[in-house]
């Protein structure tokens, strides 16, 4: 018992663990979209562009949550437009605007050397320096989030399972697609401090990959993925502590890990 | 063309569409096309692959746009008519059979305009999914997946789907495709008894066969309407060689039509 209650002890680790609670459910729930809409690419290129809009905010004085805000939102806008009036197709379209904008920022960084560490930080996470702003900014979007997705619960699920019947039924799918693309934008640069821009895509992923396999059911997979995302923050945070190596590897090794395994109960659960 | 498939009144028509011109940027698919489907018929489109059908289709269903002229369901713009008036069955081929949905999960979507935001079932709806679901046979897998049903019973949950909201209007596209001639037979007969409760049916499907013993009207269409009248009437070998392209050989048997290709592959006859 004293072994789980000692990393207690220390405040970095309470901040971390709280974080990385939030950050787990937070990626569990929006990766199953994720997932399931086939925008595995899209969180990744999200991040990319997030980073970039966050160094070109620092040159003009913004603060890294302004930023990252403006240029993913700008990036998602672009990748919608050049995808809508464009025989291009989406994954080509992130390719180009998400690493275009992550570009900029690297030109930044390499001529003006003075914000290299927090570059650093924001590529493989800083949850030892998260501050209270950090946490009140989890907390806010992972609330919004969630009550977002409990209200658009019943448009988002048809919209995602058959984006062409659900237009047919009614459902309005565009503001659908906008309002995820916001979400996951969100999602994204709140969970930047804590696994860091080359670990975000497997946090979406893992948890929403590993619940499919648990389950058939939409509404389970959410439940599984969300939980599953909570449960691999708390254990990677701990496995940190213990190996004294960065969160966000430990918190994506044992997403992994637990991938692997439902991989093998999968078939068992199918006998 | 026009073709007016019943004298009606304006407020007794199911679609209406006038002079409509729809296509793919520079590909025009059908241009100019007029007709009319009253309220209560049950009608097939037919014709060979790439003709238009499926953009015909969702040209009335409102998804795909029109270059020229005007779509009306029960007299309201296509698009803008009140969620609930239209039920929708895609082809088969297009379902995501990988996606975690249970057969219970896709029925439900049929409701989701009905104006509730809360996620879970209501009591109300979940009589009207059971309901449904146990006129079309599927009540006892409610909860299995989707991939885990047969082909019939997966036919008939995207048809649950689209009848739960008590449509007036009901529209399929390529229904008795993919699945075995048994299913195709039941699948007809289904719709036939659900014509017979007053809703009007239109689908698309390119078995000639099918359509000739169980349906009342049939449109031969190839990028523009080629005919349209009962299937005993206009499966001649005229209009459907003019729709297909091709030599057709219609034999009547004991007051069935049977419609074949005239040029079949003999395989016994190569050498090799």
């Amino acid at each position: 018992m004293e072994f789980f209650l000692e990393p207690f002890e220390y405040e970095f680790f309470r901040r971390g663990l709280l974080a990385a609670i939030m950050v787990g459910a937070l990626c569990g729930i929006v990766g199953v979209y994720v997932v399931l809409r086939g925008m595995s690419y899209v969180g990744h290129g999200l991040s990319h562009a997030a980073i970039g809009g966050a160094i070109i905010g620092f040159t003009f004085n913004l603060n890294f949550y302004t930023g990252a805000c403006i240029m993913g939102l700008l990036a998602v806008l672009v990748i919608n437009q050049i995808t809508k009036n464009n025989k291009i197709k989406m994954d080509a379209a992130i390719g180009i605007v998400t690493t275009a904008i992550f570009a900029l920022g690297v030109a930044i960084v390499s001529k003006l050397r003075n914000f290299k560490q927090n570059f650093e930080a924001a590529l493989f996470g800083n949850i030892l320096g998260l501050t209270d702003q950090d946490l009140m900014i989890i907390a806010c979007v992972a609330t919004i989030t969630l009550i977002t997705l409990f209200f658009s619960y019943r448009t988002l699920l048809f919209s995602t399972f058959d984006h062409e019947a659900a237009r047919i039924f009614g459902i309005r799918t565009e503001a659908a697609e906008f309002l995820f693309s916001l979400l996951l934008t969100l999602s994204v640069i709140a969970s930047l401090n804590v696994v860091g821009v080359t670990m975000v895509a497997a946090t979406l992923i893992a948890p929403a990959m590993t619940a499919r396999m648990l389950t058939d059911s939409f509404s389970k997979m959410l439940l599984y993925s969300t939980l599953i995302g909570a449960i691999t923050g708390i254990i990677g945070m701990y496995l940190s502590y213990i190996f004294n190596v960065a969160s966000g590897t430990t918190i994506v090794l044992f997403s992994a890990l637990v991938f692997s395994l439902s991989l093998l109960i999968k078939p068992l659960r199918n006998r | 063309m026009r073709a007016t498939l019943r004298s009606d009144t304006p407020s007794n028509l199911a679609i209406r569409l006038a002079n409509v011109t729809a296509g793919y940027e520079k590909n025009v698919v059908f241009s100019d096309l007029s007709m009319e489907i009253a309220c209560g018929q049950f009608v097939g489109i037919v014709g060979p692959t790439a003709c238009g059908k499926t953009t015909l289709l969702k040209t009335i269903l409102g998804v795909h746009p029109v270059i020229s002229g005007t779509v009306h369901l029960h007299n309201h713009i296509a698009g803008q008519i009140k969620p609930g008036t239209v039920g929708y069955v895609p082809q088969l081929g297009s379902v995501d059979w990988t996606f975690p949905v249970t057969v219970e999960e896709v029925i439900m979507m049929g409701l989701y305009t009905n104006g509730r935001i809360w996620p879970w079932i209501s009591k109300s709806e979940r009589k009207s999914i059971h309901a449904i679901a146990d006129q079309l046979g599927v009540y006892g897998s409610l909860h299995q997946h989707i991939v885990d049903i047969s082909g019939g019973q997966q036919q008939r949950t995207f048809l649950a789907r689209a009848l739960v909201s008590r449509p007036e209007l009901l529209i399929l596209d390529e229904p008795t495709s993919g699945v075995d001639i048994k299913t195709q037979h039941e699948v007809l007969h289904l719709l036939g008894d659900i014509n017979r409760e007053g809703i009007t049916i239109l689908l698309t499907t390119h078995d000639l066969n099918a359509v000739a013993s169980h349906l009342p009207w049939v449109i031969c269409f190839n990028r523009g309407l080629v005919a349209h009248g009962r299937p005993n009437d206009i499966f001649t070998n005229e209009i459907l060689t003019q729709t297909y392209g091709g030599d057709i050989v219609i034999v009547k048997h004991e007051g069935h039509l049977l419609i074949a290709n005239s040029t079949p592959l003999n395989f016994m006859d190569n050498p090799h």
